[in-house]
């Protein structure tokens, strides 16, 4: 790499427990601005509570614990004076499964504006963030209607508008296309590129070709024998996925286990 | 079949046969006892429309619906059966103990739901279920020696019966009624759901109020059409705290009698059995009924009308 790049997250020593069962085991990692960086890994390495701990989404979770730092826009987000709230409304998320709320297309998108006191004119809002989502055309016409009357993948378009609604710095994917057919998720990958320049992006996938075709960075994890998942190796894409340093890395992306 | 007619003799087809013979017999028990609630229904029905139609060939249904005075006890120059102040009554009692029950309860319910940690939750929740177990003659003397004594110290004015004390107890009373009900709603609401609107940012307050209720308004709105229909036909703690004056008023203030108390009065002797006074009870219950039957029915409307599916 030429230029320094912009780091978006860095993530120190980085470890989490439900109760007494540790999930993720020393975790570092360095994701870069308005790239996208996918996690990749077997089930239950831990990818998702990785995720999570990006918008401290895992503390809803009764006994989690979080030791190690999350630095973002100079704090760490594990700091005693760190409001949850606040970091959400600066990193978003989108989930596996669609998630609309059950209300109006419109309201849907509205509903992170309303929350966080948006003061601007909320009809712009609404309509540039489902351009962004590449949904605008579809539902321009119908936005008083429920959300459960689109399909799935504009459904998860819609979750995409939805979080892009409030302007977030990093929008964090928890394989966002697992539960929609190929079409709707090669429009959800094609979004995800268009959305990189001016946003970063971390995404969670399964899908192997999914990580090579959408992602800069790829970071592989794993699960070690007391189930805790740990970080192998970290890198450019193209290189993770035609030259990785670490055999594990390469048995698992020629899919020797999954 | 095949399997069966190949399979040698282990089987004894007599014992099926009785298998088969217990089967039918405990459908018909079965049966017989769903038939008991349906026909113990109809039959109440029967007796109500049956006596309150013998009455109302007497009274006018029309001058009984819209008459201000209740005082079929009298003697005939002053004998008069205009329901309104039963009716009136009721209504009063009812609106105090909704103005109490469907916030408190409404409020309790997402406590437990959203806020309350598993510890928690699992304390009050029988807490409550042992409320809703005291039987309603207790609620009604704790309405007249304890929250009627105290209410007086504060509005001097206040009658030893009066519809503000029954009306708060009743509330007191149905709470529980409206929380459970509510809270099991709002426990049905998905997770992901939350999750959603916690990832935009809302705060505890807002996930409850604007997500987690709208999605559970059906079930609340259930609840509370429940507890109100239980309410206007709660007997025993009005009829012991409320009064037996009947009044076209909306004071809570005063003295007033419901429906249900009037029934009461009636019961206990008042009146000589198959008389024109006797039968008003008839005709008060049977209202009544209709009444409860309404509020029911809206309810069911209300709940598939509004409805946010998730």
């Amino acid at each position: 790499m030429a230029e320094v790049a912009e780091i978006a997250i860095n993530v120190k020593n980085l470890n989490v427990w439900y109760g007494s069962f540790q999930a993720l085991k020393d975790i570092n990692l360095e994701v870069e601005k308005n790239q996208v960086t996918a996690l990749i890994g077997p089930s239950g390495c831990g990818k998702s509570t990785l995720l999570r701990c990006f918008n401290r989404m895992n503390e809803l979770i009764p006994g989690a614990r979080v030791g190690g730092q999350v630095m973002f826009a100079g704090t760490n987000l594990y700091d005693a004076s760190v409001d949850p709230t606040e970091i959400r409304s600066r990193i978003g998320m989108v989930f596996q499964k669609p998630n609309p709320f059950p209300k109006s297309i419109y309201q849907n998108v509205a509903f992170g504006l309303k929350v966080n006191g948006y003061q601007g004119n909320v009809d712009e809002a609404v309509e540039r963030s489902l351009r962004r989502a590449a949904l605008w055309e579809e539902v321009k016409d119908r936005l008083g209607t429920s959300a459960f009357k689109l399909s799935g993948g504009q459904q998860q378009r819609l979750c995409i508008a939805r979080a892009l609604a409030v302007e977030p710095e990093i929008v964090l994917m928890d394989e966002p296309a697992s539960a929609l057919d190929p079409i709707a998720t090669l429009a959800i990958e094609d979004l995800i590129r268009e959305l990189a320049p001016e946003v970063t992006i971390i995404i969670v996938t399964h899908n192997m070709q999914q990580a090579a075709r959408v992602s800069d960075y790829t970071a592989f994890l794993m699960v070690s024998e007391e189930r805790s998942g740990y970080l192998v190796e970290y890198g450019p894409t193209s290189q993770i996925f035609t030259n990785p340093k670490e055999e594990r890395t390469e048995a698992y992306i020629t899919g020797r286990f999954s | 079949m095949s399997i069966a007619s190949n399979t040698p003799s282990a089987f004894r087809r007599t014992g099926r046969r009785r298998a088969a013979f217990q089967e039918k017999l405990v459908k018909r028990i079965f049966f017989l006892c769903a038939l008991v609630s349906v026909l113990t229904t109809l039959g109440i029905l029967g007796t109500l429309l049956n006596e309150a139609i013998k009455f109302f060939l007497d009274v006018p249904v029309w001058s009984f619906l819209t008459g201000t005075q209740w005082s079929p006890l009298f003697s005939p120059p002053y004998q008069s059966f205009g329901v309104l102040p039963l009716v009136a009554g009721t209504l009063l009692i009812t609106t105090v103990a909704a103005a109490v029950a469907l916030p408190v309860g409404l409020a309790t319910a997402i406590f437990l739901s959203e806020y309350a940690p598993e510890r928690v939750r699992k304390t009050i929740k029988p807490i409550l279920e042992v409320l809703a177990g005291i039987p309603t003659v207790v609620y009604g003397f704790f309405a007249l020696t304890f929250v009627t004594p105290m209410l007086q110290k504060v509005l001097p004015e206040l009658l030893v019966f009066n519809a503000l004390s029954a009306g708060l107890v009743m509330g007191l009373m149905i709470v529980p009624m409206v929380s459970s009900l509510s809270e099991d709603a709002m426990l049905a609401v998905p997770r992901s759901l939350r999750e959603a609107a916690y990832a935009l940012g809302a705060t505890r307050i807002q996930v409850s109020l604007r997500v987690v209720v709208p999605a559970a308004l059906s079930g609340i709105v259930a609840a509370f059409i429940l507890a109100l229909s239980r309410a206007i036909g709660e007997t025993m703690l009005v009829t012991i705290a409320a009064g037996a004056t009947p009044k076209l008023t909306l004071n809570p203030m005063e003295s007033i009698q419901t429906m249900t108390a009037y029934i009461v009065q009636v019961s206990l002797g008042e009146a000589v059995h198959g008389s024109l006074e006797f039968r008003t009870i008839f005709a008060v219950g049977f209202l009544l009924f209709i009444m409860t039957l309404v509020m029911n029915v809206l309810g069911y409307f209300v709940v598939r009308r509004w409805r946010e599916k998730y």
